[in-house]
């Protein structure tokens, strides 16, 4: 069985395109896997390191802060994600060495996959931000009164009581965001970053299977998407226990 | 009038929007407008604003008259149906619209030449343009996103309301089109702004493809002049300002609509 499906990987066989060593794209083809995964993780990090400050901000902020945020965003969430990608992809660097060369310092060339992360993790930021805030104003506000009447500093009020009764109702959007992220990688296609849709248009190109080649990538996407519904979905029922039950959405 | 600016009238606010105003002054002076009337003037920015704009309507509404039998055949329809729906919404919503549209483009588009009476017939004047492929992409998004909405739309209607309009002697099709879909849309309404926003920044993909629209004419400027920001910040603005005139058309569009549900 297992040889039958080895076997199918030769060149000149079914799935011979893919073969792991060229002429086979298969090395190729994980490698932009593995290269959208990494933008994805790291954009989503960066997304949810902005998100919270971001709510906490919008909700808890002074006056200025509140308004800020708010601006961030109402205008990031206005604007096209390639638009936003294009803009930042400039303006990133540029900004930085302005800030290096102003300090004393020589310029330096940024490495793409932190340019990469850097870019769309403010994209998701905007969109986070909003998740989480929606989330914990869904929080009972008795209960953040209670622990403040504890005597509790607010980081340990956001600590022990916000952030886990937040989470059961911030998780369905942060599912869906996780799916948005993945999905968004792929603009960075666009920007000439070697991730797996435009490793996919050149394995296409170059051997004019395109059929083949944008079917193994939407597979490959449909299966990133699945596996994270499910462990997004356990970790709901996680957060939820105790909770009434509601039913969960996977995709 | 003036309670609509009253909350603008606080001294934070106040030195913000002077911030804001400075900042446009600033773009307006320092920054390279020079290519603006050169490509106002031969017309590739309306023309771009103009594809944007129908490729936006026109896929909106192609896309939801799919999302209700999407929606339907999930909700109501035996499992042969139902099951390749729900097969639809999922592979639409799990990979890439980049992604999709580089299939539909390359893919399809590169089998067509080979199929002779494809060749012969009166579609390929259109099959040998980007923009069929453009829309195709765009439609089949917004109706995998909104079929999947127009779904838990339809099995959100009371079932008490399908009885009552079986038992008044309505046939199956006058139920469907003046009791439930009604009530799904209404349903549907509040997420439906948003949706369009969506799509709307869904619709500079199609620059990848070669279609000329508002993201492809500032690309233009770009390959042209090698003007990096200005068409950009300006396209983020066009962008901006589409968006604010699709969420207050909503907006009214749901005044008009009576909210008393049953």
């Amino acid at each position: 069985m297992l040889a039958y499906l080895t076997s199918l990987f030769e060149p000149g066989h079914a799935l011979g395109l893919l073969a792991w060593s060229p002429p086979g794209w298969g090395q190729v083809f994980l490698t932009g896997l593995l290269r959208t995964m990494e933008i994805s993780v790291g954009a989503y990090t960066m997304g949810l390191v902005i998100g919270v400050i971001g709510a906490f901000g919008k909700l808890y902020g002074g006056e200025v802060i509140r308004d800020l945020f708010s601006i961030y965003t109402t205008v990031v969430r206005a604007v096209p994600e390639l638009v936003e990608i294009l803009i930042l992809f400039y303006a990133v660097p540029n900004v930085i060495n302005q800030v290096l060369v102003s300090m004393g310092h020589d310029r330096i060339t940024l490495p793409q996959l932190l340019v990469g992360i850097t870019v769309l993790g403010v994209v998701v930021g905007a969109y986070m931000t909003e998740v989480l805030r929606g989330a914990i104003l869904a929080v009972p506000h008795g209960q953040i009164e209670a622990a403040r009447a504890y005597g509790m500093p607010p980081a340990m009020v956001a600590r022990r009581v916000t952030m886990p009764q937040m989470l059961m109702n911030a998780l369905p959007g942060m599912s869906n965001l996780w799916l948005n992220t993945n999905k968004d990688t792929a603009l960075l296609a666009v920007i000439g970053f070697n991730e797996l849709t435009l490793t996919t248009a050149q394995a296409a190109g170059s051997t004019k299977a395109y059929f083949f080649f944008f079917f193994a990538a939407g597979v490959l996407y449909m299966i990133i998407s699945i596996l994270s519904g499910r462990v997004f979905a356990f970790f709901e029922r996680r957060s939820r226990k105790g909770q009434p039950q509601i039913r969960g959405g996977v995709i | 009038m003036m309670d609509a600016l009253r909350p603008l009238m606080k001294p934070h606010r106040l030195i913000l929007m002077a911030l804001a105003v400075a900042l446009v002054w600033w773009c307006a002076v320092s920054l390279n407008w020079a290519w603006l009337p050169d490509y106002w003037n031969n017309g590739l920015i309306l023309q771009g604003l103009w594809t944007t704009i129908w490729m936006l309507v026109a896929s909106w509404a192609l896309g939801l008259f799919f999302a209700i039998w999407l929606g339907l055949a999930q909700a109501a329809g035996p499992w042969f149906v139902a099951l390749p729906a729900k097969g639809f919404c999922s592979v639409i919503r799990g990979t890439p619209l980049l992604l999709q549209m580089w299939f539909l483009y390359y893919g399809l588009g590169s089998l067509f030449p080979y199929i002779p009476w494809i060749r012969h017939s009166w579609a390929w004047v259109y099959l040998r343009e980007a923009w069929p492929y453009g829309l195709l992409a765009l439609t089949f998004s917004f109706a995998g996103y909104e079929g999947e909405v127009m779904r838990g739309a339809l099995k959100g209607v009371p079932h008490g309301q399908l009885e009552a309009a079986r038992a008044f002697g309505m046939s199956r099709f006058t139920t469907f089109h003046r009791i439930w879909l009604p009530q799904a849309v209404r349903r549907v309404l509040p997420t439906l702004g948003g949706e369009t926003v969506l799509q709307l920044k869904s619709t500079p993909l199609v620059a990848t493809i070669t279609v000329i629209d508002l993201f492809d004419v500032s690309r233009r400027v770009y390959q042209d002049t090698f003007i990096t920001y200005e068409p950009l910040l300006l396209l983020a603005v066009v962008y901006m300002a589409i968006t604010g005139l699709i969420v207050l058309f909503f907006r009214w569009l749901e005044r008009q609509v009576p909210t008393k549900t049953a």
